[in-house]
C-alpha cells in the first residue's frame, strides 16, 4: 500500500514523499517501513510501541492511534506531525 | 576536513563547528548541521580522534545518536539508538539523549549516554548500538532517586556527568537534575547517592540522602579522588575517600554567589577550576549577576576565586547552560563558552581575557573542545 511521509521524516525515504510497505495492521506498515527505511519507526513510534507525542497516523480519511488498527493493500497510510514551537 | 582543534556547538536547531588554527587565535563557522534540530550534545572520542557522536531528536521525533567519522562530513545514525527496555514495567520511553560521555581509555569503542528521562545507556561499538544499563535503570531505588514520575526541573530530569574514574573502568559517578550525585564500584551492577555535605534547599529536610540538584559534576583525571560540581545550590569539592561535600562556593563573593550550571577542571592542575556564575535568587533569572558577565576561577581548590572579564561586555544577560563551557590541552588552557543568546566566547590565556568567535547563533545547548589530530606524541 502507499505511505505518505512528511517532510521532517523524508531523510529516511531519500526525500520519497509516497513510499510502498506491506502489513495487515498500521504497526506492521511501520515495521515494514522500518525494514525498508532503517530507524524511521523509532522516530515515530516509542520503546514501549506508543506513537510520539505530536505524531499521528491516518488510514485513508481517518486518524488512528490503535497502531493494531487493521489496513488492507487498498488503504492509504498518511503519516502527519503537528508542527509546533518556534 | 579541517586539522586543527575544534569546537562542537549544539543548539536548539542544529549543531554547528568552529574550526581554529594551530594557535587558537581565528575560528571560522561551518554551515549548520542538523539544521532545524535539537542538539543537547556532540563529542568527539579523545581515544580515536575520529568518532564524533550528536545526540539529537527534534520537537516531534523520536530521540536519536548520530555518528561521523569525518569530522561531520557524512553520518549515520545509530542502528540501535539508546531506548528503554521494551516493556519496561514502569513504562518509560526515552524523550532525549542529553549526555554523551566516551568511555574508559582502556575500553575501545565503549560510551554512556545519558537520558530524559534519567535513564544511562551503554554503547560497546563506537555508538552504533546501545543498550539500557539495567542496573541503574532497573535499579529498585530509581524511581525514588529519580523522583519517578514527578521530574520536577522545568525541562525534565536529565542524567548527565557520567565521570569514569581512570584507575578502573568499573567505578563511575553520574549526576541527576534532579536527584543528586550518584557512584558505582562494580560497572553499574550497583548504585548508591554520594550527597552528604551538599544542600538541598528547595526540600524540608536540607541534608538528605539524596533529591540534591547537581548541574556539573567532574572528576580530576590526574587526581581521581578530587570531584568537583556546581550545583543549584552551590559549588562544592569532594576529596575522597572522605566523601562529603565541602561548599567552596561559600569563598564566591557574596553578591555574585555561587549558583550556575557548568564547571571546568584544568586538566593539569586538579587546583585550578572556573565557574560562571548565574543568579540564582529570587525567582531564579539563571543570568549573570546584575548582568555584568564575567568566569570565576579558582587556583587553590575553592579556598578563593577571581573574577575574569577582560573582554566580556560590561552589562550584559548571559545564561551559559551545563555542556556549554569548555577547556582545551593548551599551554596555557584555552577557555571557551557558549551563550543562550547565541555567542561563543573564547579565552585563549585561561581566562584572563575574551574574544567573542561567534554570534547570532541559535540557543547554545554545548560547546565541547575537540581536536582530530593525536598530539600526544
Amino acid at each position: 500500500m502507499k505511505v505518505r511521509i512528511p517532510t521532517p521524516l523524508r531523510s529516511y525515504t531519500d526525500q520519497q514523499a509516497v513510499v510502498e510497505a506491506e502489513g495487515a495492521t498500521v504497526d506492521e506498515v511501520l515495521v515494514d517501513l522500518d525494514r525498508q527505511h532503517p530507524g524511521i519507526r523509532f522516530r515515530m513510534v516509542d520503546e514501549q510501541g506508543r506513537l510520539r507525542p505530536h505524531m499521528k497516523v491516518f488510514v485513508n480519511a481517518d486518524m488512528v492511534r490503535a497502531l493494531d488498527t487493521p489496513v488492507t493493500d487498498a488503504d492509504e497510510v498518511t503519516i502527519m506531525q503537528a508542527l509546533s514551537g518556534g | 576536513m579541517a586539522n586543527g582543534p575544534v569546537l562542537l556547538i549544539g543548539t536548539r536547531k542544529g549543531a554547528w563547528m568552529l574550526t581554529g588554527d594551530a594557535q587558537r587565535g581565528t575560528w571560522r563557522e561551518t554551515e549548520p548541521m542538523f539544521l532545524g534540530h535539537i542538539v543537547h550534545h556532540a563529542v568527539l572520542d579523545p581515544r580515536d580522534h575520529r568518532t564524533l557522536l550528536l545526540a539529537t531528536r527534534t520537537g516531534h521525533l523520536g530521540p536519536t545518536v548520530f555518528r561521523s567519522q569525518d569530522l561531520g562530513q557524512t553520518w549515520t545514525e545509530a542502528s540501535r539508538p539508546p531506548a528503554f527496555a521494551a516493556g519496561d514495567p514502569l513504562e518509560r520511553s526515552l524523550r532525549a539523549v542529553f549526555w554523551l560521555s566516551p568511555g574508559h581509555a582502556e575500553e575501545a569503542g565503549v560510551w554512556y549516554a545519558g537520558g530524559s528521562p534519567q535513564g544511562l545507556f551503554r554503547s560497546e561499538d563506537g555508538g552504533d548500538t546501545w543498550a539500557p544499563m539495567a542496573g541503574w535503570n532497573d535499579h529498585p531505588n530509581w524511581p525514588a532517586w529519580a523522583e519517578w514520575p514527578e521530574e520536577g526541573t522545568p525541562d525534565g530530569s536529565m542524567l548527565h556527568s557520567v565521570c569514569i574514574d581512570p584507575r578502573d573502568p568499573a567505578h563511575l559517578y553520574l549526576g541527576l537534575s534532579a536527584g543528586g550525585v550518584f557512584e558505582t564500584v562494580d560497572g553499574g551492577s550497583d548504585w548508591a547517592p554520594l550527597n552528604a555535605g551538599s544542600v538541598a534547599a528547595f526540600l524540608p529536610d536540607e541534608e538528605p540522602e539524596y533529591g540534591h540538584d547537581p548541574h556539573c559534576i567532574r572528576l580530576h583525571p590526574l587526581q581521581p579522588d578530587r570531584l568537583y560540581q556546581q550545583n543549584h545550590c552551590g559549588i562544592y569539592r569532594m576529596d575522597r575517600p572522605e566523601g562529603r561535600w565541602v561548599r567552596v562556593g561559600d569563598n564566591m563573593p557574596t553578591e555574585v554567589g555561587d549558583i550556575g550550571f557548568p564547571i571546568e577542571l584544568h586538566p593539569r592542575d586538579p587546583d585550578t577550576a572556573w565557574v560562571f556564575p548565574m543568579d540564582g535568587t529570587d525567582v531564579w533569572p539563571r543570568t549573570s549577576p546584575d548582568g555584568r558577565p564575567a568566569v570565576y576561577v579558582t587556583r587553590d581548590a575553592g579556598e578563593s576565586w577571581a573574577r575574569r572579564d577582560a573582554g566580556l561586555p560590561e552589562r550584559a544577560w548571559l545564561t551559559v547552560k551545563r555542556q556549554a563551557m569548555t577547556l582545551d590541552d593548551s599551554h596555557p588552557v584555552g577557555v571557551y563558552f557558549g551563550t543562550t543568546s547565541g555567542e561563543v566566547w573564547a579565552s585563549a590565556d585561561e581566562g584572563d581575557s575574551w574574544n567573542q568567535i561567534a554570534s547570532h547563533l541559535p540557543e547554545i545547548y554545548a560547546v565541547e573542545f575537540a581536536d582530530p589530530v593525536d598530539r600526544s606524541s
